[in-house]
């Protein structure tokens, strides 16, 4: 009797003991958990999360000081990879920060533009080309719509448009779950 | 061992329905060339990859086989004036593919001459290096006349060690088609000719036409064009059985050699290559003739049409001449179809013209198009599981593409889902299950692309981010100094002055002495 509890307290405090130092060497690896989280986000570069790029918030969520659901460029979707990556509940999305849009880019209206290069310095991904008094205009595959350079420009020349969408297999109507329903169409 | 590949066994594939001819009812007339239409409308981008810049302007004149757009890399085909006359506009025409969608196209109005651009043959092309073939075929125009369209130059291309043989691939297994039968009985010995070109260009030994068991009299006029040109140690012909998908790329190369292409492999990677017949005359055309692909015989068939016949007929036609010239609707016509009935696309309209890959034109009445039972849930049988030639789980597919778990049919390669259409002819619930995938598979195309500009914002912003950082760290450090350069200026001042009262003190120190 006494031996058996002195034994399955040695065992205990042995493996506790392991345990708590292969806890305290072994730290979670937040770098590569940031750069899965990056790797969901869409990348807009927005900003609309409250931190100044995809890659802060990622930080900012692995750390848990931001919630999953402020990125409105990811959407629901977005969010319902984060909870399945982060092992946490899905929530909608809070629309505080925006709400989720097609995707858009940045058309500058040539006539307009003075050459200021506001909106140069403010592309969070250099896709605007231009340099003092000079014409800018919008790399269109390059943009993400994170309309970061609408509230710059002191002509209002930047507009927003939807991307040309191209086309897409259209989704079949889904089939019916019930033979009765189905029959009496 | 290599050489025993394609072996003499006809192995099988997995899978795959015998389904009834109807073959014969085009096959009755020989292959004739409809008369001139009025308008030619060549689309653009008639291959898998891009087009090149369009050279002509409306109102320019061009002669028969002149270049339309430039040829680029191997993915940039370029199109040809498939006779002489005048460019009248470039528009957006409707097209086959996407559906409903339009495309750029050049409109042609014929003028009847039919005068021809000077034609360069490739002279002596048995003494020709390879890459000069693919170059010249390139040129010409050349993409899979199967269907798929794919360059043919880019399958060619890249010295492949240990390609061995080049397959012609003459089975069509569609019931409908014929295109590619009538093709081999009356120019047998230009595919034959044509194959062998692909085999030199591709530095593959051995040729093998592969043939469908049904067809008849063909494998006679290969013979004979075989033993005409002198190829019969070089030359195989093999019947395949008559089951369908035996033509897709992937079955032929099973039912032949009984091994399968890799599911992230290339038929390049059992030392074969696969070309369809109609490819292979081609590129005999554009080889021996100088003449680039600017027509093709297309297959004009169906319950719905008059007199069912194989055309000759310059790309750019419209399938409405066509029709025309098969002597016209019967009446109920109530679908168009291109391609087979079992993977075909519906088209919307018969104004839509011939490209490169249209091998049939199949006219359906309302007898056959008319669903007889309504769509009911799936039942688990596993019959699409049975005939799947891919070895696919068609039901599993199903559901996740259903419930818009496109990752989740990823990990069963949805990718490898050759759009057959045999899952959804033995369905008991008669499931459009074709339809889901060919949406699940777009969907997943989609999602690569938004990954990989995904990719590209990070590494724009990652690099911006560095670069401001960089200019950054440089405005510091250009303060620090300018800091410290004025801090130096400070302390040499103070002690300038130090030393100035430090002076000024000996010297009243000395002049009071």
């Amino acid at each position: 009797m006494l031996s058996a509890i002195l034994t399955l307290t040695a065992m205990v405090l042995v493996i506790g003991a392991v345990l708590l130092w292969l806890g305290r060497r072994l730290a979670p690896d937040e770098d590569s958990l940031v750069e899965r989280i990056n790797g969901i986000l869409p990348q807009t570069q927005c900003a609309q999360c409250g931190y100044p790029g995809c890659r802060p918030y990622a930080q900012a969520v692995a750390e848990g000081d931001a919630d999953i659901n402020q990125c409105p460029p990811g959407g629901e979707e977005g969010v319902k990879m984060l909870a399945d990556l982060l092992g946490v509940e899905p929530k909608p999305l809070d629309e505080t920060h925006g709400e989720h849009k097609p995707p858009m880019v940045a058309v500058i209206d040539e006539d307009r533009c003075i050459g200021c290069t506001l909106c140069i310095q403010a592309c969070p991904v250099d896709a605007i080309l231009g340099a003092q008094r000079q014409m800018h205009t919008v790399i269109e595959a390059e943009c993400t719509g994170c309309e970061l350079c609408i509230e710059p420009c002191p002509v209002d020349c930047i507009d927003l448009v939807a991307e040309s969408e191209p086309w897409r297999w259209p989704r079949p109507d889904p089939i019916p779950l019930k033979v009765r329903e189905a029959a009496h169409e | 061992m290599n050489d025993a590949l394609p072996g003499d066994r006809i192995h099988g594939f997995p899978g795959g329905l015998k389904l009834q001819h109807h073959k014969q009812v085009a096959c009755q007339h020989p292959v004739e060339r409809p008369p001139l239409p009025e308008r030619l409308f060549i689309a653009m981008r008639q291959h898998q990859g891009e087009t090149g810049r369009i050279l002509v302007a409306a109102g320019e004149r061009v002669r028969k086989g002149q270049s339309l757009t430039e040829a680029g890399d191997d993915f940039i085909v370029p199109e040809h004036a498939p006779t002489s006359g005048t460019v009248e506009s470039v528009v957006d025409y409707p097209a086959a593919l996407p559906p409903g969608g339009t495309r750029r196209t050049i409109v042609l109005v014929p003028d009847g001459e039919d005068r021809w651009a000077p034609r360069q043959p490739l002279e002596n092309w048995p003494e020709r290096r390879a890459d000069e073939i693919v170059d010249h075929l390139h040129r010409s125009g050349l993409a899979g006349l199967g269907g798929a369209m794919f360059p043919t130059a880019a399958k060619l291309r890249g010295g492949w060690s240990g390609l061995h043989t080049v397959i012609l691939n003459g089975a069509e297994c569609e019931p409908w088609i014929a295109c590619d039968e009538m093709l081999m009985r009356e120019r047998a010995r230009d595919v034959v000719e044509g194959g062998l070109i692909l085999a030199h260009a591709a530095g593959a030994r051995q040729l093998v036409v592969a043939i469908e068991d049904r067809m008849g009299q063909v494998e006679e006029k290969l013979r004979e064009a075989r033993s005409a040109l002198g190829a019969e140690g070089r030359v195989r012909i093999r019947k395949v059985f008559t089951i369908y998908p035996e033509g897709g790329e992937r079955q032929i190369i099973q039912a032949l050699t009984g091994r399968e292409v890799p599911h992230d492999g290339l038929p390049q990677d059992l030392g074969v290559v696969v070309h369809n017949v109609g490819t292979a005359a081609a590129a005999r055309d554009a080889v021996v003739e100088g003449s680039p692909l600017i027509e093709r015989i297309v297959t004009v068939t169906g319950p719905g049409i008059s007199n069912p016949r194989n055309l000759l007929a310059l790309l750019g036609t419209p399938f409405a001449h066509l029709v025309e010239a098969a002597g016209g609707y019967r009446e109920g016509v109530a679908r168009l179809i291109l391609g087979g009935p079992m993977s075909g696309t519906a088209l919307p309209s018969d104004e839509i013209p011939v490209t490169k890959g249209s091998n049939c034109l199949l006219a359906l009445t309302r007898e056959e198009t008319e669903p007889t039972q309504p769509t009911l849930p799936c039942i688990n049988c596993g019959e699409c599981v049975r005939v799947c030639p891919a070895r696919l789980l068609p039901q599993t597919l199903f559901k996740l593409v259903e419930a818009g778990n496109y990752d989740g049919a990823a990990d069963y390669d949805l990718v490898d889902c050759i759009e057959c259409g045999c899952c959804a002819a033995v369905c008991p619930s008669h499931i459009p299950l074709v339809d889901f995938y060919k949406h699940g598979k777009d969907e997943l195309a989609h999602r690569q692309l938004d990954r990989r500009r995904a990719a590209l914002a990070k590494r724009r912003y990652e690099a911006r981010e560095e670069r401001l950082q960089r200019e950054k760290e440089a405005r510091q450090a250009k303060r620090r100094e300018r800091e410290e350069k004025l801090k130096r200026s400070e302390t040499d001042a103070k002690s300038e002055i130090q030393a100035a009262i430090e002076r000024a003190k000996r010297r009243k120190e000395g002049g009071n002495d």
